[in-house]
């Protein structure tokens, strides 16, 4: 039997913070996923992938968000919880600083992709996901911080 | 004029656990098995959804020398890896069920059924990391 590329493995980790960003996830989850140490995880998923585990799941959280001020009318509260942040404040500069413009405004600005094309979830998912290095470069020269339970370790 | 589409493609890491996977999690056909010894023991692999004859999914292991050397033969699987590689989209009458079904068979679902703008749809990978994806259309 052909072995499994090691990349197989951090893909599931990925695919868990896809599936459960909404969840405090921390490392050592997901390094269980990988069945990886922590610490290896996080050099081996950066490496591999280009974020730390906690960029990924910070962009991916911030993308299910622009998302949902794109295709809801629920209140930024409402997704600033439901994707998995626990406070508003942190929330609402977070994503200023990531897409460069509050979250009210962003929705303002952005009517539904679905309603020009029938674009899967997972095209979405990937083409709205905001870029890190945009993020860090925004917020001054490191993530800011955001209150979640959410370890990074290695990263 | 092109008359029909006849075959898609997926790269395969192994193409023994690729056809016990589309088989036997995911409930397809297998169309065609068959080894040519003058290429190599080239193995041409097909299998299809039952009730659409006329679309086949090859399921290809990715070749070595002469077709790539080794260094294109290893980025292409570790790319697969990542779930770098495109995907495929199936339909369902009942993708609620056929989602429990298919976790219940061991199929890693990146997403489970969710409401969308044009249906229901939720998402799986294959063992290589192909990212698969069935709707329930509205």
């Amino acid at each position: 039997m052909t072995p499994v590329p090691p990349a197989r493995h951090l893909l599931r980790a990925k695919d868990l913070v896809d599936a459960r960003y909404r969840d405090p996830l921390d490392v050592p989850t997901l390094a269980r996923a990988a069945h990886l140490s922590p610490a290896h995880f996080s050099r081996e998923f950066r490496r591999t992938f280009g974020d730390t585990p906690h960029q990924y799941l910070l962009m991916r959280r911030l993308e299910r968000a622009a998302a949902l001020l794109r295709n809801t009318d629920y209140s930024v509260a409402e997704i600033c919880v439901t994707v998995g942040f626990s406070s508003v404040g942190s929330f609402t500069t977070t994503f200023r600083k990531t897409f460069g413009a509050s979250p009210t405004a962003y929705r303002a600005a952005h009517p539904p992709a679905a309603t020009r094309a029938r674009v899967p979830t997972c095209v979405l998912l990937a083409q709205t996901r905001p870029q890190t290095a945009a993020f860090e470069k925004t917020a001054n020269g490191g993530p800011a911080s955001v209150e979640t339970q959410t370890t990074d370790e290695g990263g | 004029m092109l008359k029909s589409l006849t075959n898609v493609q997926v790269w395969v890491h192994d193409q023994d656990e690729a056809l016990a996977f589309y088989t036997e999690k995911l409930g397809m056909e297998l169309r065609e098995d068959v080894t040519v010894p003058e290429m190599g023991n080239f193995r041409w692999l097909a299998v299809g959804v039952p009730g659409q004859d006329d679309v086949a999914i090859t399921l290809m292991a990715i070749p070595g020398p002469p077709v790539f050397d080794e260094d294109t033969r290893k980025k292409i699987t570790d790319l697969m890896a990542t779930g770098a590689s495109g995907g495929l989209f199936f339909a369902t009458d009942d993708v609620q069920g056929t989602y429990e079904e298919l976790k219940k068979r061991g199929v890693e679902f990146q997403q489970e059924p969710t409401k969308q703008p044009y249906g229901v749809d939720a998402g799986f990978r294959d063992p290589s990391g192909n990212s698969m994806r069935m709707a329930q259309l509205a």
